[in-house]
């Protein structure tokens, strides 16, 4: 009975001494889960998800705290993605943080501005050219999308264009082939029987 | 003397597959074959832990355990399966982050994986000795790993295929399992 | 099992190289080659797409209003990869707007429309000395030229021909391939440009074989375009470059589409290029027959690229070739091709192949139209219903990449894109043998290309999202920074006036307290006088050298009272200094 003890015992010891020193050499700091999280955001920073920006969300989705279907900008297969990478179910968009809209570039209109800078300060990415009391500007090239400069805005200047589709942009469709009907299924009164 | 060995290996390996065979192992047999490069990672982890768990179980069965404490065998052997896929996990956490997420929960599952601890039972009940143990525990993991591998390319077909909705899913998974453990029967008899 | 033979045959040194894979759909070239290439009447009007080629837009040089002349630059080339638009025939610019292009999609794009006058006025033009090529400078020079030319590769790809004619010590040419393969049905511009300008060909072709320093020059043409090939033969051997260098017209069997610059390079030299690499690599350069002629219309002419020959062909009265000028409409072709008859129900630009069905016939003829097919019912049929694939791999037969059509079907049904990648997607050439050739007739190359397309969209919006991510945490880091910084500056400000007044204090240490209020005040008036030192150097500049003299008089008086304020208090400071060390 004894023997069964320390037997165990002394494996349990040298499981435990192996394991040990293997977590000290094994060791890894930081969490790649959250970089690779924030590869799968769309990067719009929006916010509509709840939290200030891509970076804060991805760190809540690693940590648990916030759901995989909160990001409008990711989309559908955004959130399959991510659903796909934390290993959980896919859930459809939770349309209480918005539904996904059509990319859209935000637009001041020059003769409204009054160079207040407050557009300026608000967007996340810097895509706003502009100083005190100077003409502000969009860079369209580097704008997310994610409207955030509409609400700072005292004189209501900006609105956002959908981007519209171009050669240059244009995608090839999924085929899809019409469904025909060939004629009628047989002669059949309503009703009667044969 | 080393055809036996050979036999041995081939027998582990294809004749009584552990999988398509024995019908041992199949949860990450279903639930990792989703993807090519997660069953690949599966597959060396699981050989991996096969191999060093059938020599320390070996070791720990001859001399540890010896003929009176065969009642402990079981529970050792869970134990040393444990810290070895603990060892597993660390190691691929610290070399490959990719892999150690890709393959998420099923990681730690090879604990439980009854292949795993199937193969040192099966060598204690044949009593093979420590080269033959390693032998049949390495053919074992050769035969997992091959399975596998097929296993998830044929379901990543089956992803694109267009395979009726009722069937779609674990479905269709198992009825190709079981299509291929048929064809696994034909290596019966391929080794006396 | 043929390819498997060829395959055999092959690794023995028997048999020719053969196309591997192709197809042999019925020809459909004789309706178009019964006359000699026509020229269209002048248009009223011609609109120029800014996109005729690969790569970026030119910058239009020209407003409405403007007159221009024939060979006139109406847009320079762009960036590294561009090409430039000329004005096709002399006349007045009427719009730079958005107009219906020839493109699948059949949405508009930027154009620039001539009203033509009808005197097709030429630009003064002369011909450039391109023998001289003894320094770099020479051939960047000439380069230069060639990139304000227009001249595009005229087979179809539209790609700046200036870069291909770039050689450096990384990538030399040693095998010139002419491209006269001309595989695609219905087409035969190249054909006939061949009957009769031959040794116009050839001297382009001189010209490219200076400018590359290649070694040898093959002529690649295909069995069924025999005049042509004894045209092109006989130009040769007239040719002062066959003396130089090894010159050969070489005719390989006719199989589509052994006119891929890839794989006419496998049949002409048995060099297969790696997918991952480019012709040049390994040292071969291909160019279609009437880019080298456009080369040589530049060079010894001074002509910029302005027309092309296109074929007018299918269910039209008299199917042919014109020589038309860029901009000219589909329809006035159309109209010389003796017109559409009653039952035409679109048009193709293009081959049946590879081509695509055109929004509408008021499009403009661009640099990469080759081809216009007037379609009807019963010569292109509508395609039957698309059948579940039953993995005959007919289509990889046939695939002259060595693709799997089947897996990349598969994969772009499923919207696998990943996969779809990974199957090489890219390396298909959409050439349309599989499409041809699946009995369940899918549309396999539609699938492709939609799955193309949305790999491009995602890789784009990657790059943008890692962009966007970029400039999120630069600005974070900004805002950072400024805050630390402001909370330095008041550190130290605060350190300072505390340093300033232990300073004083030190001083008066020993004082009486009547003089305690001094010091204060001596405190006070540094500190004044650090204000508005802080304060001038934040200010704007003096806006002071355009003011009208009386105002220019007034600032330098409160200069000057400013100046007497400042030395008043040093004056003060002294001596209080002066009175407490006394």
């Amino acid at each position: 009975m004894l023997t069964a003890v320390y037997v165990m015992l002394f494996l349990a010891l040298l499981l435990g001494v192996l394991l040990g020193y293997s977590a000290l050499k094994f060791k890894v700091d930081g969490d790649p889960l959250v970089a690779r999280i924030d590869a799968i955001l769309p990067q719009t920073q929006c916010g509509q998800c709840g939290f200030p920006g891509c970076k804060p969300y991805a760190t809540a989705i690693a940590a648990g705290e916030a759901d995989i279907n909160q990001c409008p900008p990711g989309g559908d297969a955004g959130a399959r993605a991510l659903a796909d990478l934390m290993g959980v179910e896919y859930k459809p968009l939770n349309a209480e943080h918005g539904l996904p809209k059509p990319k859209s570039v935000a637009l001041i209109y020059e003769n409204t501005c009054i160079g207040c800078t407050l557009c300026i300060q608000a967007c996340p990415v810097d895509a706003i050219l502009g100083a005190a009391k100077h003409m502000h500007t969009i860079i369209a090239s580097e704008c997310t999308g994610c409207e955030l400069c509409l609400a700072p805005c005292p004189v209501d200047c900006i609105t956002m264009e959908p981007i519209a589709e171009s050669p240059d942009n244009w995608k090839w469709r999924y085929p899809v082939f019409d469904i025909k009907s060939v004629g009628q299924v047989g002669n059949l009164q309503a009703g009667t029987r044969h | 003397m080393v055809q036996n060995y050979i036999l041995l290996f081939i027998g582990a390996a294809l004749v009584n597959n552990i999988v398509l065979v024995k019908i041992l192992g199949l949860c990450p047999f279903m639930g990792v074959s989703k993807k090519l490069e997660a069953s690949v990672a599966m597959a060396m982890a699981t050989a991996f832990v096969l191999t060093i768990g059938s020599g320390t179980s070996y070791f720990i069965s001859e001399y540890l355990l010896g003929t009176d404490l065969f009642y402990l065998r079981t529970v050792s052997f869970i134990v040393v399966i444990a810290g070895v896929v603990q060892f597993t996990e660390m190691w691929m956490e610290k070399n490959s982050p990719v892999l150690y997420q890709v393959l998420g929960i099923y990681l730690p599952l090879i604990t439980t994986n009854c292949a795993v601890l199937g193969i040192p039972l099966l060598n204690v009940q044949h009593k093979h000795n420590l080269f033959e143990s390693l032998i049949f525990g390495f053919g074992g993991a050769v035969g997992f790993s091959i399975v596998l591998i097929l296993f998830a390319s044929m379901r990543e077909r089956l992803e694109a295929a267009d395979v009726p909705a009722v069937f779609q899913g674990a479905a269709i998974a198992m009825v190709t399992g079981g299509l291929m453990s048929l064809a696994f029967m034909g290596f019966a008899g391929l080794v006396r | 099992m043929s390819s498997l033979l060829n395959i055999v045959k092959q690794s023995f040194g028997l048999g020719a190289v053969a196309v591997s894979g192709g197809v042999h759909p019925p020809e459909h070239k004789h309706e178009s080659t019964t006359q000699a290439v026509g020229q269209l009447p002048l248009p009223q009007q011609l609109t120029l797409p800014l996109r005729q080629h690969v790569g970026n837009l030119p910058k239009v040089l020209v407003k409405l209003g403007d007159y221009v002349l024939k060979g006139q630059l109406l847009a320079e080339a762009e960036g590294n990869i561009s090409a430039a638009i000329h004005a096709p025939s002399s006349g007045t610019i009427t719009s730079i707007e958005d107009a219906l292009i020839p493109h699948p999609s059949g949405l508009p794009d930027r154009c620039i429309t001539i009203a033509l006058d009808g005197k097709d006025e030429w630009i003064a033009h002369a011909p450039i000395d391109w023998r001289k090529l003894e320094t770099e400078q020479d051939k960047s020079k000439l380069l230069e030229g060639l990139r304000s030319s227009g001249i595009v590769g005229l087979g179809g790809a539209a790609f700046p021909t200036q870069v291909k004619l770039r050689t450096n010590a990384k990538s030399s040419v040693d095998t010139l391939v002419l491209n006269a393969a001309e595989c695609e049905p219905y087409i035969t511009c190249d054909d006939m440009l061949m009957r009769e300008r031959a040794d116009q060909i050839l001297k382009g072709l001189e010209i490219a074989q200076h400018l590359l320093g290649a070694k040898q020059c093959l002529i690649g043409i295909e069995d069924n375009k025999p005049e042509a090939a004894e045209a092109m033969r006989h130009a040769c051997a007239n040719s002062p470059l066959s003396k130089l260098v090894p010159l050969k017209v070489v005719v390989v069997p006719t199989q589509y589409p052994s006119g891929d610059a890839r794989q006419l390079i496998r049949l002409l030299t048995g060099i297969e290029v790696p997918a991952d690499k480019r012709s040049t690599d390994v040292g071969l350069q291909c160019f279609n027959v009437a880019t080298v002629l456009a080369l040589h219309r530049y060079f010894d002419f001074g002509e910029p690229s302005i027309s092309r020959i296109v074929t007018i062909t299918g269910n039209v009265q008299k199917p042919a070739n014109y020589e038309v000028l860029f901009g000219t409409s589909v329809a006035d072709l159309v109209q010389a091709g003796g017109g559409a008859l009653a039952d035409t129900d679109g048009y193709i630009m293009g081959g049946p192949m590879m081509g695509f069905n055109l929004p509408s016939v008021s499009v403009p003829i661009t640099k990469a139209s080759n081809c216009v097919i007037a379609s009807a019912p019963n010569l292109f049929p509508s395609a039957p219903p698309a059948m579940p694939c039953i993995r005959c791999a007919r289509c990889a037969d046939v695939c002259p990449v060595s693709l799997q059509p089947q897996e990349l079907y598969w994969f772009a049904k499923s919207s696998n894109l990943e996969k779809a990648r990974d199957y090489n997607l890219f390396d298909c050439i959409e050439c349309g043998c599989c499409t041809y050739a699946c009995p369940s007739n899918i549309p396999l190359v539609q699938y492709y290309r939609f799955a193309k397309s949305e790999i491009i969209a995602q890789d784009r919006a990657k790059e943008a999202a890692n962009l966007a991510r970029e400039r999120n945490e630069f600005r974070l880091m900004r805002i950072d920074r400024e805050k630390q910084e402001r909370a330095e500056k008041h550190a130290q400000k605060a350190a300072g006036a505390k340093a300033e007044a232990a300073k004083t204090e030190a001083t008066s240490a020993t004082e009486a307290p009547e003089d305690e209020a001094m010091a204060a005040k001596k405190a006070a008036i540094a500190a004044a006088i650090e204000r508005a030192k802080a304060q001038k150097a934040a200010a704007a500049p003096q806006n002071v050298v355009d003011a009208i003299p009386s105002v220019q008089a007034e600032i330098a008086e409160i200069d000057a009272r400013r100046e007497a304020a400042k030395q008043s208090v040093t004056d003060a400071i002294a001596t209080n200094d002066a009175q407490e060390e006394k």
